[in-house]
C-alpha cells in the first residue's frame, strides 16, 4: 500500500467529532457548496448590544441602543399602540395587502409627512407605498433609481446611519459623500455642506436627514434649510429625505417636518422615506412608507405601479399588522391625540436627559465644552469622544456605546445619568 | 401649481407597469358586479362559504400576545430565534440529525417570496455563473424574483399538456442536460400553478440526476400541511434529499398553512455540510437581508412560534389544516363528479383527482380562460390555473358548466 500522507493519515484515523453515523461522515467528507463564502464582520451597532448583555457587572449602562428606553431603562409599548392592538386582535382577517400596501395607512403618512391640508395629497400628485420601515423605503428607492435613473448616483452625508452606505451599495447605485459634521465644534460644517452642494454636478441626487441627524444629532437650523434648498433649485438637485424621527426629535411632528414643507414652498419634486420605528415604538413590526412627488397624478400611477413592480419581487406585499396599528392611531382623533401626547413624552425625557448630563459634566467641573449635548437633537448625541476614550468607558466603567463616540440618550435615565457623567468627564479630563 | 423648481420631471420616461397577473385577477374580480362571480384568482384559503378564514389557534395565539403585553423591540436580523428553531423542525423533523448536528442555517423572512429573493441574492454573489433551473411552469412571480436578482434561468419540462400530467422523462432529460452544478427550483409539495407532483418513485431519480450533475436543490415549500393534510407527509420530497446528505435551499412560507398571509412569515433554511459553513452561510444571509429591510416583522413569527410551542395549540393547527386540505379535496371530488356527469364527450377528467393542493391546472388554454370570465364571471390566471380554495362545493356544478362550455366551444 502506498504510504499515506501525514495529513491524509492523520485523517483517517481522527475519530468523528459528532454523532457516527454514515450521513455524517458523507457530509464531512464531501467538500462544501460554501467553501469560499467567508463569514460576514461582525455588525458594529448590534455587537455593543452583544456585548453588553453579556456583562455581569451591576453598574452597567447601554447607550448603544438606537430604541427608546424609559427612565427605568425599560422598553416601552405605547398606550395608543396597544388600545390599537386590542382592536385588532383576532377580529380582521388576514388576506394579502395590495401590492402598494395599507391605502389607510399611506394617506395618513402623507398627510404626516406633507401636511393635514397639502394641496400634493389633494391633487393625488403623489405615489406612495407601505414599505419596511425606513430601511426598506431607502431600498425601493435605491433600487427605483438605479432601474430608472440609471446614470444618477447618491450622495450621502459624512457621517450617516452605516446601512444607508449597505442600501444603496446593494442596490448597485454609485455613492460619493458630502460634508455634514464638523468635528471641532461638534456641530454643522454648513460652509462645507454648501460647497459640496454647488460643486456636485447639476441634478445630483442627495440623501438627507429630514431631522435628528443618525448618528450626530446636528441639524440644519430653518435658515440654513432655506439656503440649501435654494442652492438646491439653482443645480437642479434632487433631494431624497430620510424621516426616521418625526414627532421623536422636537416633541412636534409638524416642526419635524419643516425642511420637508421648506423644500415642497420651493417648488421641488421630493422623496420620502417614512417609518414609525421609534415615533411610535413599532421597531419590530417594521412599518413605514416610501413616497415620491410626481408631476401629475398620472405620473404618479405610473412611479407607483413601478415601486410596486420592484417590491412584489421581493416580498410580495408588505406586512399587515404595523400598518392596522399605524391606521387606527392616526385615523382616530382620540388616539392620534393620545399618541402626540405620548410621542411628545419621550422626546421631553430625551430632551430632559441632555439637558442633565450636561449640567452634571459641567457640576464636575469639565473644562471643555459640553453645549453640545443639548443643541443636538433626537435620539443620539456625538459626544466628540475618541476610540480610545470609548474603549476606557467600556472596560473601566461597563458603559457600553458604539467607538465612534455615539451616544443613544434614550439610554440615559436619572438612575446613572450621574455615573455616566462622572465617567465620561474621568476619560476627557485633561491630564 | 406651484412651479416645479426643476424645468422637466426625471420621472417623465417612467412607464405604467403591467397588471400583475395573479393579484391583478383579484382586483378584476372585485370590479365585476355581477353576482354568478366567482374569484378562482389569487391562491387564498376561503370556507365554504367563500369567505376568508382565520384560524381559530392563530385568533389564540393572538389573544395570549395580548394578554402577555410583550414589547415591540427589533429582532435580530436573523428574525425571532424560537420560531427560526420551530420552522427548522416543522420542515425536517426535531430529530433529525441535521438540525441535532447544527447543520442548518435559518433565516426568518418575508414569507415565501422573501425567502426566495434571500437565497436569489445570495446565488447572485456568491455563484455568479450559476443559472437556476425553474419548471415549465411555474409560479409566475419565480421569473421575477430571479430577474430582479439577476440570477439567470433557464426551464425544465415539467407540464405534459396531453396527459395534464407530469412530463416526469422531459424533466429528468432537462435537469442532466444543465451545466453542472446548477440550481434546481423544485416545489417541495402542491405544485404552483398545476397541481402535479412527482411520485415518492419518482423524487428518488430526480434527487439521483441531481446528485449525479452536482446541482443543488432549491425548495420552494409553500404548502407543507396544506397539500395531504400531514405536516410531515408533505415535507417527504425535501427530507428524501436532506437525508442523502445533499446541501440544500429551501424556501417556507405559512401563508397558507397558517393563514398568515399578510403577516409575511417565512424563512430561508439551508442545508450545510457543517455546523461551521452553516454559520458562513448565515451571516452572508444576514448580510443581504440588512440593506433590505434590515430585520423581519415580528407579528407573524411570535404567532407562528406561540402555535407550534404550545401542544395543545399545535394539536389544535393539525386539526384546522386536516379540516382546510380536506374541504380541498371535497371539492375536487365534487368537481370532478360534476364534469364527468355533465360531459357528454368522454373526455377523461380524472386528472383533477390526481393534482393535489390549493390550485388545479384545468388544460384552459388562453382564449378559454378568458371565456370563463368574459361570459361565466369565472376568474382565473390566463394559464387555465383554478385555486379550488375558492371554490365551493355549491358552486361546483356551475363552475363544470362553465368549464364544458370554454373547453368544447372556444379555441
Amino acid at each position: 500500500m502506498a504510504a499515506l500522507s501525514r495529513a491524509a493519515s492523520s485523517a483517517i484515523r481522527r475519530p468523528p467529532l459528532l454523532l457516527p453515523s454514515r450521513l455524517q461522515a458523507a457530509r464531512s467528507m464531501a467538500s462544501s457548496l460554501f467553501g469560499h463564502v467567508e463569514p460576514a464582520p461582525k455588525d458594529p451597532i448590534l455587537g455593543v448590544t452583544e456585548a453588553f448583555l453579556a456583562d455581569p457587572s451591576p453598574d452597567k449602562v447601554n447607550v448603544g441602543v438606537g430604541a427608546y428606553r424609559d427612565d427605568n431603562g425599560q422598553p416601552v409599548v405605547l398606550d395608543c399602540v396597544r388600545e390599537a392592538e386590542r382592536r385588532i386582535a383576532g377580529n380582521l382577517n388576514m388576506e394579502y395587502l395590495p401590492m402598494g400596501g395599507s391605502i389607510k395607512m399611506i394617506e395618513e403618512s402623507l398627510k404626516l409627512a406633507y401636511g393635514e391640508d397639502s394641496e400634493f395629497v389633494k391633487d393625488k400628485r403623489i405615489a406612495a407605498v407601505q414599505a419596511l420601515s425606513g430601511t426598506g423605503a431607502c431600498r425601493l428607492f435605491a433600487d427605483f433609481q438605479k432601474r430608472f435613473l440609471p446614470d444618477s448616483q447618491i450622495y450621502i452625508p459624512t457621517p450617516t446611519w452605516s446601512n444607508h452606505h449597505n442600501i444603496w451599495r446593494d442596490a448597485q447605485v454609485p455613492q460619493k459623500t458630502f460634508t455634514y459634521y464638523h468635528p471641532e465644534s461638534r456641530g454643522l460644517d454648513f460652509a462645507g455642506l454648501m460647497n459640496d452642494i454647488k460643486n456636485a454636478p447639476d441634478g445630483s441626487f442627495f440623501l438627507l436627514h429630514a431631522c435628528a441627524h443618525n448618528p450626530t444629532g446636528v441639524d440644519p437650523t430653518e435658515e440654513q434649510w432655506r439656503e440649501i434648498s435654494h442652492q438646491f433649485k439653482v443645480k437642479k438637485h434632487f433631494p431624497f429625505f430620510d424621516m426616521a424621527y418625526q414627532g421623536f426629535a422636537s416633541g412636534d411632528p409638524e416642526r419635524d417636518a419643516k425642511a420637508i414643507r421648506i423644500f415642497l414652498e420651493d417648488g421641488h419634486q421630493i422623496g420620502c422615506a417614512q417609518s414609525y420605528a421609534k415615533n411610535m415604538g413599532l421597531y419590530g413590526q417594521r412599518a413605514g412608507c416610501l413616497s415620491i412627488l410626481c408631476e401629475d397624478e398620472m405620473q404618479a400611477v405610473a412611479v407607483k405601479s413601478q415601486l410596486q413592480q420592484i417590491a412584489r419581487p421581493m416580498y410580495s406585499n408588505p406586512p399587515v399588522h404595523g400598518a392596522l396599528v399605524v391606521s387606527i392611531i392616526l385615523n382616530d382623533p382620540e388616539l392620534k391625540s393620545l399618541w402626540l401626547k405620548e410621542v411628545k413624552g419621550m422626546a421631553d425625557r430625551i430632551i430632559g436627559m441632555r439637558k442633565a448630563l450636561k449640567e452634571n459634566l459641567e457640576k464636575l467641573g469639565s473644562p471643555l465644552s459640553w453645549e453640545h449635548i443639548t443643541n443636538q437633537i433626537g435620539m443620539f448625541c456625538y459626544s466628540g469622544m475618541t476610540p480610545e476614550q470609548v474603549d476606557r468607558l467600556t472596560n473601566e466603567y461597563h458603559i457600553y456605546m458604539t467607538r465612534n463616540g455615539r451616544i443613544s440618550m434614550a439610554g440615559v435615565t436619572t438612575g446613572n445619568v450621574a455615573y455616566l457623567a462622572n465617567a465620561i468627564h474621568d476619560v476627557t479630563k485633561p491630564n | 401649481m406651484m412651479a416645479l423648481a426643476v424645468d422637466v420631471s426625471r420621472f417623465e420616461g417612467v412607464p405604467m407597469a403591467p397588471p400583475d397577473p395573479i393579484l391583478g385577477v383579484s382586483e378584476a374580480f372585485k370590479a365585476d358586479k355581477n353576482d354568478l362571480k366567482l374569484n378562482l384568482g389569487v391562491g387564498a384559503y376561503r370556507t365554504e362559504e367563500l369567505q376568508p378564514y382565520v384560524l381559530n389557534v392563530v385568533k389564540k395565539a393572538e389573544n395570549l400576545m395580548l394578554e402577555k403585553g410583550e414589547n415591540k423591540e427589533y429582532l435580530p436580523i436573523e428574525g425571532l430565534a424560537a420560531f427560526n428553531k420551530a420552522t427548522a423542525e416543522l420542515l425536517l423533523g426535531a430529530d433529525n440529525p441535521v438540525i441535532k448536528q447544527g447543520l442548518v442555517a435559518t433565516l426568518q423572512a418575508l414569507s415565501g417570496t422573501g425567502s426566495l429573493r434571500l437565497a436569489a441574492a445570495f446565488i447572485q454573489r456568491y455563484f455568479p455563473e450559476a443559472k437556476v433551473l425553474i419548471s415549465s411552469p411555474t409560479w409566475g412571480n419565480h421569473k421575477n424574483i430571479f430577474n430582479d436578482a439577476r440570477v439567470p434561468w433557464s426551464e425544465y419540462r415539467y407540464y405534459d399538456p396531453k396527459t395534464v400530467g407530469l412530463d416526469f422523462e422531459g424533466m429528468i432529460a432537462d435537469i442532466e442536460a444543465a451545466p453542472e452544478g446548477s440550481f434546481v427550483l423544485l416545489h417541495g409539495c402542491a405544485h404552483n400553478p398545476t397541481g402535479i407532483d412527482p411520485t415518492p418513485e419518482q423524487w428518488e431519480k430526480i434527487a439521483d440526476v441531481i446528485q449525479e450533475k452536482k446541482h443543488t436543490p432549491f425548495f420552494d415549500v409553500a404548502y407543507q400541511g396544506f397539500a395531504s393534510g400531514s405536516l410531515d407527509e408533505d415535507a417527504f420530497s425535501v427530507r428524501l434529499f436532506v437525508k442523502r446528505g445533499m446541501e440544500v435551499f429551501v424556501a417556507q412560507s405559512y401563508s397558507k398553512n397558517l393563514g398568515l398571509y399578510a403577516e409575511r412569515v417565512g424563512a430561508i433554511n439551508v442545508v450545510c455540510s457543517s455546523p461551521e459553513v452553516a454559520d458562513r452561510v448565515k451571516s452572508q444571509l444576514k448580510r443581504l437581508a440588512r440593506p433590505m429591510y434590515s430585520n423581519p416583522p415580528i407579528h407573524g413569527a411570535k404567532i407562528v412560534a406561540n402555535v407550534v410551542g404550545d401542544p395543545t395549540m399545535f394539536g389544535e393547527w393539525k386539526q384546522e389544516m386536516e379540516q382546510m386540505a380536506g374541504r380541498i379535496k371535497n371539492v375536487r371530488q365534487k368537481l370532478y363528479d360534476s364534469l364527468s356527469a355533465k360531459d357528454k364527450s368522454g373526455k377523461d377528467w380524472s386528472f383533477i383527482l390526481r393534482q393535489i393542493g390549493m390550485f388545479s391546472y384545468t388544460g384552459l388554454n388562453k382564449a378559454q380562460s378568458d371565456n370563463m370570465t368574459d361570459k361565466w364571471h369565472v376568474y382565473m390566471t390566463k394559464d387555465g390555473r383554478i385555486s379550488l380554495a375558492g371554490l365551493s362545493l355549491a358552486k361546483c356544478d356551475y363552475l363544470a358548466d362553465a368549464i364544458i362550455d370554454s373547453f368544447h366551444n372556444v379555441n
